[in-house]
């Protein structure tokens, strides 16, 4: 099994790690980095509780290995964050007052892909919303007040001073 | 206990907010720690080694190849395991068979994924690569895999003490005079599928050795499965300790064990952490399931549209093992008949081995599959009787003081009708068909689901709660964490009656050794039991607080408030302040007169009985009702159907926190929703064939529209101010909705789950040459 030196670039700050050829990039986060908001889901790129940002967009990492991550610019929840004194990113706050987070587990996934959305498309319409989230599964919320969530946000980025991460 | 003190509090202060606390905000910021997030220095990974074939004899297992693997620190077979056996409790069914499970299986293998033997290694890879490594030989049996055909007497035999687990009877009055002075019959056969709990987190867990005591951290709804756990390692129960991580979802799939026994064999041998995660695959294939129904169902009414009798027949299939069924088919036949009054009544329902998968508890515990076939029937009746459906319901449903078919008589308002009418009026008009080859159409489906435990258990919970030199509170509870919120109603619950802002109220759950027993989070019965026991604590700790205020204050202590960290007499007090006291302050002088501010109460449910052999007794405390409705379009050429509408109302009693009500009700309409038009488990001949998530197809964003959630408040529950359970009613109406749905648009009744595009398709073909317009 070969070995190779990455340099990771994760949430502003740079690591040197050795990985395996085989070591996915969400094995190298949660197990090695302590990313314990990268998580293991179905191993599949099904159900995006494995959700980051690899250079702004959304990619699941249990389906790239670590190695193809190196030098690339990789968020995870984490990594955003807002400049209100909650340290709470605008997205976060609508999440936190809309209801859309039950069991939670899902979260870091739906918002970093709805922020990726934001950027792209910041007018985007409910059902553009839903069609952006197909790669999000979630089984406790029915996901209405996810899109609720969202949809605010992105109404807020439109009008609002917000900080437009 | 002081539990039926009159205590003032300034109601709906806290209790009825949308408040967005607690556990919410860890979420949010992606900081909460899950099962698997918890990684102890020399932590091992653990992998289950599981049969290939559903029903063989185990002729051999060489370990020689995994053993001599690089990186292995242990393999375990069923000669490891002290103790290797594990009864279910009986529930008290007549003939209940008492069936041994094994942890891990020695000699014979009765489904597919069955546990056989367990590797722990430095890494997963490794571990993974030992599984493989792992040769069994098997002499393959003949087995069964339908549960019809396990009835039968020539059936090959899954445990040799018989294939029917268990049966019930419950009767009242004479169905047979019931169906004489009927006008109208009419008779259904109902069938559901396999179904996967689905939950976005694994079954997952890490164990290690503290102070000798072998210490779990699962994702679990039940943390009291320690005494099994201590008994399977042959250790007294205070060397096991289980604490409950919160869970990224369970849904009743983590109300029996799951890694937790296997985490502990392996922990005790290696001396070491040791990490197991299910993966997706593994869950899927595995994990226990939904009980697929055979349900038949005869029902009589007059021609004034008044039920005289029903007739129920229930076949569960339980799959290889016991583990929860002989509760779900008796929880099924309690409720077989719906939120109706019907005089004569005979129902029976029974469990049914097979070589397939365990089947086991799934939010809606066999409650929520007969609402497929009573609202089925229900429908099917109007049409004979010519009625609209809405008002033959009307016509018949229960209500408070009415005797329900095991002779309880409901102690509670029964609302059903409310949400019936809410329901109906939110959809308006039936909007018209996008296209030439669609048809519109639409349904309703009401329930009523059990929320808290059966009665005969003699449930109980305790809650701790501790008033801090500052004012600050904390709550200790046994509860166990679904991600709906059980620990932070709690917060609120005691954030009402004490003063105490939210802010400085912790709560602290799911730990054998630290916290106070609660029974696990299932049945619906959490806020019912744990939210009343931290009502009850907190207004046993106003009865310690509150003569020591009045003192102070110059009040009657009938004449105090509680709110925002402050006691306050109402209209000003004679001595003190006038704004009162800081909780500090208060609990300061309780110090100095020796009135301790902590106290540990446990709260009693009903006790009752239940005779098998007549049917009649105590089932459970009460019930919650609802109404889904639905508008369809069904693509005539395709057989898709198109959820264009969706609208679901309960009756809660008392919204405690309204924005976490919704999201249950919303989330158990869209597992519903799920459940009754494409989630299925395929088995062929017991082996699975829905392994992944791309072949096993729960909602996403974009399949279904917004659920539409309406909460009712009668007021009256069993709850903490008159709060219902709400965890797993929201599920039931689904599929009876969209099959109601279903029909108004095709003329064709589905009767079968899921009500896939083909199958849909299948029944349209029936009625070719018809016309659409039946409606």
């Amino acid at each position: 099994m070969s070995t190779f030196e990455v340099d990771l670039h994760v949430n502003g700050s740079r690591r040197q790690l050795d990985v395996k050829a085989e070591e996915t990039l969400l094995d190298v986060l949660h197990d090695r980095m302590g990313m314990s908001d990268v998580r293991y889901g179905c191993g599949e790129g099904v159900c995006g509780t494995c959700t980051v940002l690899i250079d702004g967009d959304p990619v699941s990492a249990c389906l790239l290995l670590a190695v193809q991550a190196a030098g690339r610019e990789i968020t995870t929840l984490r990594g955003l964050e807002g400049s209100a004194p909650d340290g709470l990113h605008p997205l976060q706050r609508t999440m936190l007052q809309l209801g859309g987070s039950q069991c939670g587990f899902c979260t870091p996934g739906v918002i970093l892909t709805a922020v990726s959305l934001g950027r792209r498309n910041p007018t985007a319409t409910r059902d553009e919303i839903r069609h952006e989230l197909v790669g999000n599964l979630c089984r406790c919320t029915g996901y209405t007040k996810i899109i609720d969530a969202i949809e605010t946000y992105l109404g807020e980025l439109g009008t609002g001073p917000i900080d437009a991460h | 206990m002081l539990t039926d003190a009159v205590v003032r509090t300034s109601t709906g202060r806290v209790v009825g907010q949308r408040h967005a606390h607690h556990d919410f905000i860890d979420k949010v910021k992606g900081t909460m720690l899950y099962a698997a997030d918890h990684q102890p220095p020399g932590m091992l990974h653990g992998r289950v080694i599981r049969s290939t074939v559903p029903s063989a004899r185990i002729v051999s297992i060489d370990l020689a190849a995994a053993r001599d693997l690089p990186g292995v620190a242990a393999i375990l077979v069923a000669d490891d395991v002290p103790h290797n056996s594990l009864i279910v409790r009986a529930s008290g069914g007549l003939g209940e068979l008492a069936i041994e499970m094994p942890i891990l299986a020695s000699d014979r293998v009765r489904y597919t994924g069955e546990p056989i033997a367990l590797v722990a290694a430095e890494t997963q890879q490794i571990a993974d690569h030992a599984a493989e490594l792992v040769v069994i030989a098997y002499d393959e049996l003949a087995g069964v895999f339908d549960p019809l055909g396990a009835m039968e007497a020539e059936s090959p035999l899954v445990h040799d003490e018989g294939n029917v687990l268990v049966k019930w009877h419950i009767a009242r009055g004479d169905a047979q005079l019931g169906f004489a002075r009927a006008d109208v019959v009419v008779e259904g056969e109902y069938v559901t599928q396999l179904v996967e709990h689905a939950y976005l987190e694994p079954e997952t867990g890490v164990a290690w050795i503290e102070d000798d005591v072998v210490t779990i951290r699962a994702s679990t709804q039940v943390i009291e499965h320690a005494v099994e756990i201590a008994r399977i390692l042959g250790l007294p129960s205070n060397k096991v300790r289980v604490v409950a991580a919160y869970m990224g979802g369970g849904f009743g799939g983590k109300e029996d064990m799951t890694v937790e026994p296997f985490l502990a064999l392996l922990a005790w041998s290696t001396r070491r952490p040791v990490r197991m995660i299910w993966d997706r695959q593994e869950s899927l294939a595995a994990s226990t399931k939904r009980h697929p129904m055979v349900m038949r169902y005869k029902t009589g009414a007059t021609s004034d549209g008044r039920l005289t009798a029903q007739q129920v027949e229930i076949i569960g299939d339980a799959g290889a093992y016991p583990y929860l069924s002989a509760r779900i088919v008796f929880a099924a036949a309690v409720v077989a008949c719906g939120p109706y009054q019907i005089a004569d009544v005979d129902v029976r329902s029974l469990a049914v081995f097979t070589n397939n998968v365990p089947t086991s508890a799934f939010r809606g515990f066999g409650a929520m599959q007969v609402t497929f076939a009573y609202e089925s029937q229900m429908d099917r009746l109007a049409e004979a009787l010519h009625l609209d459906p809405a008002e033959l319901r009307r016509r018949n449903f229960l209500s408070k003081g009415d005797v329900i078919p095991t002779g309880e008589t409901l102690q509670t308002v029964v609302a059903v009708g409310e949400t019936l009418d809410r329901a109906l009026a939110r959809l308006g008009e039936l909007p018209v068909p996008s296209a030439p080859h669609k048809v519109v159409g639409r349904g309703f489906a009401c329930n009523m689901q059990p929320y808290g435990r059966t009665i005969w258990f003699r449930d109980q919970a305790s809650a701790w709660l501790t008033l801090q030199a500052d004012g600050s509170l904390l709550i200790r509870s046994g509860v166990t964490d679904l991600g709906a919120g059980q620990a932070a109603s709690l917060c609120q619950i005691a954030s009402e009656v004490l003063g105490v802002p939210l802010a400085m109220v912790s709560v602290y759950i799911g730990d054998t050794a630290l916290t106070p027993p609660a029974g696990g989070t299932f049945a619906t019965r959490q806020l019912y039991m744990s939210g009343n026991a931290t009502l009850a604590a907190a207004t046993d700790l106003r009865g310690r607080l509150d003569p020591v205020a009045a003192q102070l204050l110059g009040c009657a202590a009938t004449d105090l408030d509680y709110v925002d960290g402050r006691v306050l007499a109402i209209g000003g007090g004679s001595l003190g302040p006038e704004l009162g006291l800081s909780l500090a302050e208060l609990v300061s002088e309780c110090a100095r007169r020796g009135v301790d501010t902590s106290i540990l109460t446990v709260w009693h449910a009903d006790v009752g009985t239940f005779d098998p052999v007549l049917g009649q007794g105590d089932t459970f405390p009460d019930y919650t009702y609802g109404t889904h409705a639905t508008d369809v379009e069904v693509d005539t050429d395709t057989g898709e159907v198109k959820v264009l509408r969706y609208i679901a109302v309960h009756d809660v009693g008392r919204a405690i926190n309204p924005m976490r009500v919704e999201g249950q009700i919303q989330g158990g309409a869209m597992q519903g929703i799920g459940y009754a038009l494409t989630e299925e488990i395929v088995l062929d001949q017991g082996v699975n064939n829905s392994t992944l998530f791309t072949n096993y197809l729960i909602p996403n964003a974009s399949d279904y529209p917004d659920i539409e959630a309406e909460v009712v408040e009668s007021g009256e529950g069993r709850g903490p101010f008159g709060a219902r359970g709400i965890g797993e009613p929201p599920i039931g109406p689904s599929a009876p909705a969209l099959a109601n749905a279903i029909t108004n648009a095709i003329g064709a009744r589905p009767t079968r789950l899921p009500m896939t595009p083909e199958r849909v398709l299948g029944l349209i073909d029936t009625t070719r040459g018809k016309s659409w317009n039946h409606k």
